[in-house]
């Protein structure tokens, strides 16, 4: 396994459509519910465990079986009850595997996968296992809000990064958790919800003026 | 990465690599995509009104499609709508995450998708413009995104923008100094800025506008009808 | 404690539905209740004792033949208490088999997570292509001014042999984030509404923190967060009363 190799897959800076997306902080925010940076750390906490958690086991589940990708993404649809996160997630699957597409020799995973079943076949195609997928899944369900915070309210961008320093061994130990299920049948992977982010979305797409997709 | 460009260790983890042969990119159409050209600039320079010119002056002859990128998601989208330019199937808003440089060159693939989804959807075209969100003078686009990229000034923040230059001035296959106008009105004097322009961009063309007096942009709707007859060999 | 109950409902021949098997036992007590007339046959949860506790392991089997109509509530509101520290956690588990043309409503009052709890809710809900589910539930964390104790809930509803909705809930102290903006934001209630089958309404914005969604497979989703419980209701009892005046299927 090469971790340079996780690095890039895992970057911020991947051209992958991420920097459009605020993983609900910008709905969370909207409401009043994000403010400041406790508000934050307890929004990324709570996407950590529920989103990244199954975004982490799906990806893992990926890598390690990159041909039941399709059976894969409808375990995802069935635990993505709002169609504006399925889109979201659908957009970044699309975007993810076309900068996959430029970099390794991806085998079929559709045309639009969900963003964690194209995680995880981009992770194999690159020669990572499925641990290395479901950090970089659980790592980027935190990272995207984290600098949408700091984009939306202005927050101070070392205490927004210290926060996401502080959850590290908390992604760790949930890319864990996901690594060693990823062989589960799919309707055993994780499919812990969150309500407000479901909702939250909901609303989201119906405004007029939004900066982020979602 | 290609394979020929690189050697493996023989400790290397194995892993693959993509046909070089094969283009990432390649269009979901058989056959030659559309001419893509980015309209670039400061915020109000007019790139708005310069994409509803051109959609006026080139709709009837050019199968054309437009993506924006707005600060808030469908601003631009909405006013090219209003105005009646350009069916609504026609236009696509991407959204760019407060960013929109970001958006047309570091990561272009929302507007990309934007791109293929309106080929797939419309049929082959011969012109896509994408249009940035208005932002500061070293915006410029990707070329992995388009072919050719216009700059859009105007004179209301006087005759010093050719001078102060940055990649979008110094760079962009055509500068359009737009508004000309107002520059009686602000002071700014154009012959000025067209030696500044000509001083930062050598051979590249620089053309003066006044959509309120020129509706259909003349000189850039010339410009692009000699980029397409160029691309497209005559049947 | 160990207990187990089971509703059998058949159509029986004549536009009704008749209750093949209705048996129960302390604290899943069943009592058939509401009009003998109408194709609907009603059954209430009546509840021996508070609960569940620490260590009661508890199973409800529901099963609506070809062209039943069921619906299940209940009397009270379910309150999960800590009971024998180091007992198990509790766990209510519930299977539902729904032939195609039945109809199960699953209406219960509301599960609430007294401080100390630590309950586990299992419910695999399988409907044959053609017939029809209204599945609620409802979740208060804590009784008055406590804290929450620890619940999850994870549910499972296929349709047509596929799954169509899958989720899991977690809150309370061993939950990190539960109570954070992205899950429920420091609300106290939450209730969800899945409908699958035919016949499903548009998707709307309900007011507040609602939601009716529509899923990627043949059903829908209703979430409602609230502060309390009334704010739910608002929210999802209107769905489910709109559910009950449709006309029986031809
Ligand atoms: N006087 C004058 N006004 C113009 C001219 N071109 C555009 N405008 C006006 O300038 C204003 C801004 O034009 P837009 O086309 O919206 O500018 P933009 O560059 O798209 O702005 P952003 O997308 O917000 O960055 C509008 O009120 C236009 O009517 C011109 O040649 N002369
Ligand atoms: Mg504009």
């Amino acid at each position: 396994m090469s971790l340079a190799t996780l690095l890039v897959l895992a970057d911020g800076r991947l051209p992958s459509g991420g920097h459009a997306h605020s993983g609900g902080l910008e709905a969370a925010v909207a409401a009043g519910r994000v403010r400041e940076v406790r508000d934050v750390g307890g929004f990324l906490r709570g996407r950590l465990q529920t989103t990244g958690f199954v975004s982490a086991a799906f990806a893992a589940s990926a890598c390690a079986r990159t041909g039941a990708f399709m059976d894969l993404d409808r375990g995802l649809d069935a635990r993505t009850p709002s169609p504006a996160l399925r889109r979201a997630s659908r957009a970044q699957g699309r975007a993810l595997v076309r900068a996959g597409r430029a970099m390794w020799a991806l085998p079929d995973v559709g045309r639009e996968p969900h963003h964690p079943v194209a995680l995880g076949v981009l992770a194999a195609a690159a020669g990572l296992g499925p641990l290395e997928a479901a950090v970089a899944a659980a790592h980027g369900a935190v990272s995207g809000p984290a600098s949408a915070a700091v984009r939306l309210l202005g927050l101070d961008p070392y205490a927004v990064h210290s926060l996401l320093a502080g959850l590290a061994p908390e992604i760790d130990r949930i890319a864990a958790d996901a690594a060693a299920r990823a062989d589960d049948p799919v309707d055993a992977l994780p499919a812990a919800g969150a309500p407000l982010l479901d909702i939250g979305a909901e609303l989201h797409a119906t405004w007029e003026v939004r900066l982020f997709a979602s | 990465m290609h394979p020929e460009l690189h050697e493996h260790g023989p400790d290397e983890v194995p892993h693959t690599h993509p046909d070089p042969g094969v283009d990432p990119h390649t269009p979901l159409h058989p056959g030659p995509r559309a001419l893509r050209i980015g309209i670039g600039g400061p915020v109000g320079s007019g790139k708005t009104a310069l994409v509803a010119a051109l959609c006026r002056a080139l709709g009837a002859e050019l199968r054309l499609a437009v993506v924006t990128n707005d600060i808030y998601t469908t601003e631009d989208a909405d006013f090219l709508l209003r105005n009646g330019v350009l069916p609504a199937d026609r236009i696509r808003a991407v959204e760019t995450g407060c960013c929109p440089h970001t958006a047309i060159r570091d990561d272009i693939s929302a507007n990309l998708d934007a791109v293929e989804d309106l080929e797939a959807t419309l049929g082959p075209l011969d012109l896509v413009l994408v249009e940035s969100g208005g932002d500061n003078l070293t915006a410029t686009f990707s070329k992995g995104l388009i072919d050719q990229q216009i700059f859009v000034v105007d004179v209301a923040g006087g005759d010093k923008v050719p001078r102060k230059g940055g990649p979008g001035v110094t760079t962009a296959d055509l500068l359009v100094i737009n508004k000309t106008d107002l520059a009686p009105l602000v002071g700014a004097d154009l012959s000025v800025m067209d030696r500044d322009a000509r001083a930062r961009r050598g051979e590249l063309p620089t053309v003066f506008l006044s959509l309120v007096g020129d509706k259909a942009a003349t000189p850039v709707a010339d410009w692009i009808r000699a980029l397409v007859a160029a691309r497209v060999p005559a049947a | 404690m160990r207990a187990g109950a089971r509703i059998v409902a058949e159509a029986d021949g004549r536009g009704g539905t008749r209750l093949a098997v209705l048996r129960g036992e302390s604290p899943l007590l069943l009592r058939r209740t509401g009009p003998r007339t109408g194709g609907d046959v009603t059954v209430h949860l009546v509840g021996g004792a508070a609960g569940p506790l620490r260590g009661d392991d508890l199973r409800l089997d529901l099963e609506a033949g070809p062209g039943a109509r069921l619906t299940v509530r209940s009397v009270a509101a379910q309150l999960a208490l800590p009971g024998r520290p180091g007992a198990p956690a509790s766990r209510l588990e519930i299977r539902a088999v729904v032939a195609a043309g039945a109809t199960v409503r699953w209406l219960p009052e509301p599960l609430i997570a007294a401080a100390g709890c630590d309950h586990r809710a299992v419910t695999r809900v399988e409907v044959e292509a053609g017939g029809a589910v209204l599945w609620r539930d409802d979740l208060v964390c804590g009784r008055h001014d406590e804290p929450s104790g620890d619940v999850h809930t994870d549910l499972i509803i296929r349709y047509a042999g596929s799954t169509l909705h899958r989720h899991e809930l977690a809150v309370g102290p061993r939950a990190p984030g539960w109570s954070g903006a992205a899950v429920l934001g420091g609300a106290r209630a939450v209730g969800s509404l899945v409908l699958a089958g035919p016949d499903l309404p548009e998707a709307a914005l309900l007011g507040g923190d609602a939601a009716l969604m529509t899923l990627a497979g043949p059903g829908m989703l209703a979430t409602a967060v609230g502060q309390d419980i009334r704010q739910v209701r608002a929210a999802l009892d209107p769905l489910c009363v709109e559910r009950q005046r449709l006309p029986a299927p031809a």
